[in-house]
């Protein structure tokens, strides 16, 4: 009763590109049947999540460890509340980082939970840099 | 069941049957000859309207599995298809998804029943852990169900409630994998619940059997908690508590008949008519009434794996009773205190349901702590003490003793389980607090017990949908042939052709294997305008314009405290069509001072936000109208509402026609009975 072949092979790698994401963009897409978020994230962002001392963290972790290095701006997570399941609103929020509509959690641009019921922060995807402007998630 | 009966039949066939499998003899004695206590109140019905609605629900199931397609793309349709095209196949979901509120109702009121009287104590304690196992197969049955019609809240419940298992350490993700059988909920999920929906009420079947079965070793309780002595204490099943229970169900029934002809999405939600989303979460998340006190409990407590924990718990600490009620004295009517901490403990159940339905915002959080609190303490500290200290009022010596005494109260609690009924379920819609003004209610033809859709009105509308919304918006659920149907516009099947045939129907492929555009036959659906939903978006700056045969049951509006319970009675449920009217109408070229309206969006009064993507679509004039009709948006938003109310419930004249004879003839039967069950008893008691 686990994951048929079908499911298991439609669940593949998928190749997404970044190039048409401007700074301060985002999108949206699905690998898994799960939604993932990539975001351009303006220096701003990244200086406000560099801020934040670690151990004030619900689920502590460094935004270096979120992404990968020498592609700080990109921001790859999955938009799955880690509450209880809700797709997060992205831009939204005390942190310009995601707000989740279900039950108030918040998450800032590191997709870390700072606030609200949710315990963990947003899951980040298995991906890798093919190119500077092209990522292959799973 | 206790040994061979002497049961003989007096047929020599029967008597054929008797000797080899000695089934007569089993139904005479347990539902013939069976002694049932002499003073049993109709709080005692309830079981036999229990099998009553599960004979129901696996009835209207079957026959709703015989159309219903199990597959993500195809079961939203596949439901719709079986309301407006199955021969009295609305009539079927209707009894089927009313039935599970029906059958929940029951529950809760046979639950409180054993509660109240202490049928859980020795030597009961079997049959009511059994009782206890029921309801957990009846709650995880009612789940499943609820997520096959593959709407955004069968969706999106589907989603929160088995992420609850990954709360559970080493197991939780291996769980919710299983139960997924994917990386998300989708159709492998789909398909094995169907297969589990299928499955489980015949398991429940089997365990009422055992539960019929630990209830006749044992014997019925009764309202005195006094076990039967003598021969004077008891009657024999049938007749009497035959045609008592048959009035129990008669008046149940007349119940369930109010919310299948004409309430059916009272006690649903709006958002499960748009079609399931996984990229878009609604506003909010509600279960089904009758699982909201414990998403109540759940929510209260803001830790995940906690929070899980004791929602199990509360579900799971029933089977404990009789160890935490160690009371000699059974029946709550001769335990004064236990009495009024019971009424307690029923209004903190059912207002642990009302915040169940509430955002999780300020009071309610705190309330939601206090009530599950609460809950508990009745369970793990209240009853153990009150087993310690209370002083019980003296027992009568017998049944037939307390026969002798009565004293009825029972037409005030039915009306307080009414308006506290109505009150959980109610508030189960009063979670639509977004932003924007209330509608105003407006004056419908089809409102009411005897609504009709007014036929000039459903023309125009459609004549203003053709020229006007038909330019971004579907009707893929309504065919050409649905005009000439009884109940709707009223058009002749040779006008129905002549209208399809105005329409280029893309078919194919041909025998050169090529895709072609004919002329439409009354058969087909009305086209789409946009060939998938990406064309839809790229055309409307980004959002895609709605299908439009359910939106009138699609959207609607908070009506709050106390209005849900007015509604109730005066069958108020033009929520949708009310907000739809609004909204066409409800556009303003200068938005408020405060109101930040972005680029490429509009403002409207009524739209949730107030910054909608779709520009003002009526003016004035814009569509002629034949029959002498005013030309006016008003005019326009009210015909092309009562249109889109009848796209999106085509058999609403019937329902209600159907619905007035069979009140008509269940009102006349529940007198038959009750002057029966009069007539019948007048011995006995």
């Amino acid at each position: 009763m686990n994951p048929d072949a079908s499911t298991i092979a439609a669940g593949a790698p998928i190749d997404v590109d970044l190039a048409p994401i401007a700074d301060g963009q985002d999108i949206k897409v699905f690998w898994r049947g799960k939604p993932i978020y990539i975001m351009h994230r303006t220096k701003k962002q990244i200086e406000e999540a560099r801020a934040v001392p670690t151990d004030t963290l619900k689920d502590p972790a460094t935004d270096q460890s979120r992404v990968k290095e020498g592609h700080d701006q990109w921001l790859v997570v999955i938009g799955i509340c880690t509450h209880l399941g809700c797709i997060p609103i992205a831009h939204e929020g005390l942190y310009d980082g995601f707000f989740c509509p279900c039950h108030g959690s918040q998450y800032d641009t590191s997709g870390r939970i700072r606030q609200g019921p949710a315990p963990a922060n947003l899951p980040v995807p298995p991906y890798q840099f093919v190119t500077d402007t092209k990522i292959q998630i799973g | 069941m206790s040994g061979p009966s002497d049961f003989k039949p007096s047929n020599p066939a029967l008597q054929w049957i008797e000797r080899r499998l000695p089934i007569l003899g089993l139904m005479h004695s347990s539902f013939v000859a069976y002694p049932t206590p002499r003073n049993l109140n109709y709080w005692w019905t309830f079981g036999a309207i229990l099998s009553f609605m599960l004979a129901m629900q696996i009835a209207t199931g079957v026959v709703l599995a015989m159309h219903y397609t199990p597959n993500a793309d195809l079961a939203f349709r596949s439901v719709e298809l079986i309301v407006r095209d199955v021969n009295y196949g609305w009539l079927l979901r209707n009894m089927h998804a009313v039935g599970a509120s029906m059958f929940f109702f029951a529950v809760y009121v046979h639950m409180f029943r054993g509660l109240y009287y202490g049928s859980y104590k020795e030597p009961r304690e079997v049959l009511w852990i059994l009782g206890v196992i029921i309801y957990l197969l009846m709650m995880a049955t009612g789940f499943m169900g609820y997520v096959l019609p593959w709407g955004q809240m069968s969706f999106w419940g589907a989603t929160v409630i088995t992420n609850l298992f990954s709360a559970f350490p080493v197991v939780g993700d291996y769980i919710v994998t299983l139960l997924w059988g994917g990386y998300s909920v989708g159709n492998p999920t789909l398909n094995r619940f169907f297969s589990l929906h299928y499955l489980l009420p015949f398991v429940i079947a089997g365990v009422v059997v055992l539960h019929v079965w630990a209830l006749h070793v044992a014997g019925q309780n009764n309202p005195a908690g006094v076990e039967p002595k003598t021969e004077k204490d008891t009657v024999p099943f049938t007749p009497h508590a035959t045609i008592k229970d048959m009035f129990g169900v008669s008046v149940f029934l007349l119940l369930y008949s109010w919310f299948i002809f004409y309430m059916p999405n009272y006690l649903g939600d709006a958002d499960n008519y748009i079609p399931a989303n996984p990229a878009q979460t609604p506003a909010h998340i509600v279960p089904e009434w009758y699982y909201l006190p414990f998403y109540a409990m759940l929510r209260s407590i803001p830790n995940k794996l906690a929070g899980v924990v004791v929602m199990f718990s509360s579900i799971l600490i029933l089977v404990f009773l009789p160890w935490l009620d160690t009371a000699k004295t059974r029946s709550s009517k001769y335990r004064p205190l236990a009495k009024q901490f019971f009424w307690i403990f029923v209004i903190v159940c059912i207002l642990l349901g009302y915040l169940g339905a509430q955002p999780p915002e300020g009071i309610y959080v705190i309330a939601g702590r206090v009530l599950t609190a609460c809950y508990f303490a009745y369970f793990l500290v209240l009853l153990p003490l009150l087993s310690r200290i209370e002083k019980p009022r003296p027992l009568p010596n017998s049944i037939a003793d307390d026969v002798l005494a009565k004293s009825g109260k029972v037409a005030a609690t039915v009306a307080a389980f009414i308006v506290a009924g109505g009150l959980v379920i109610g508030s189960a819609q009063s979670v639509r607090a977004e932003e924007a003004d209330t509608p105003p209610a407006n004056r419908w033809s089809f409102a009411g017990p005897f609504g009709k859709y007014d036929r000039g009105a459903l023309q125009r509308g459609l004549k203003v949908y053709k020229e006007v919304c038909s330019n971004c918006h579907a009707l893929s659920y309504i065919a050409f042939r649905n005009l000439a149907d009884p109940g709707g516009p009223g058009y002749s099947t040779a006008q129905v052709a002549a209208l399809a045939s105005e329409y280029k129907i893309k078919d194919g492929p041909n025998d050169q294997g090529e895709m072609f555009e004919r002329p439409g036959r009354p058969a087909d659906y009305f086209p789409s305008p946009f060939p998938n939903e990406q064309a839809a978006r790229v055309a409307n700056g980004g959002a895609a314009p709605p299908d439009l045969s359910l939106i009138t049951k699609a959207r609607s509006y908070e009506r709050g405290f106390p209005w849900f319970i007015f509604d109730f009675f005066t069958q108020y449920q033009e929520q949708g069509p009310d907000y739809v009217a609004a909204l066409l109408q409800g556009f303003e070229d200068k938005p408020p001072a405060d109101v930040k309206i972005p680029d490429g969006s509009y403002f409207n009064k009524y739209f949730p936000g107030h910054a909608i993507k779709m520009p003002k679509p009526l003016s004035d004039g814009q569509v002629t109208y034949d029959d002498g009709a005013p030309a006016t948006v008003a005019q326009y938003a009210k015909d092309v509402t009562a249109f889109l109310m009848w796209t999106a419930e085509p058999h609403m004249e019937a329902r209600k026609q159907l619905g007035f004879q069979v009140f008509v003839f269940l009102i006349i039967f529940a007198g038959l009975m009750y002057f029966t069950k009069k007539k019948v008893w007048a011995d006995a008691h």
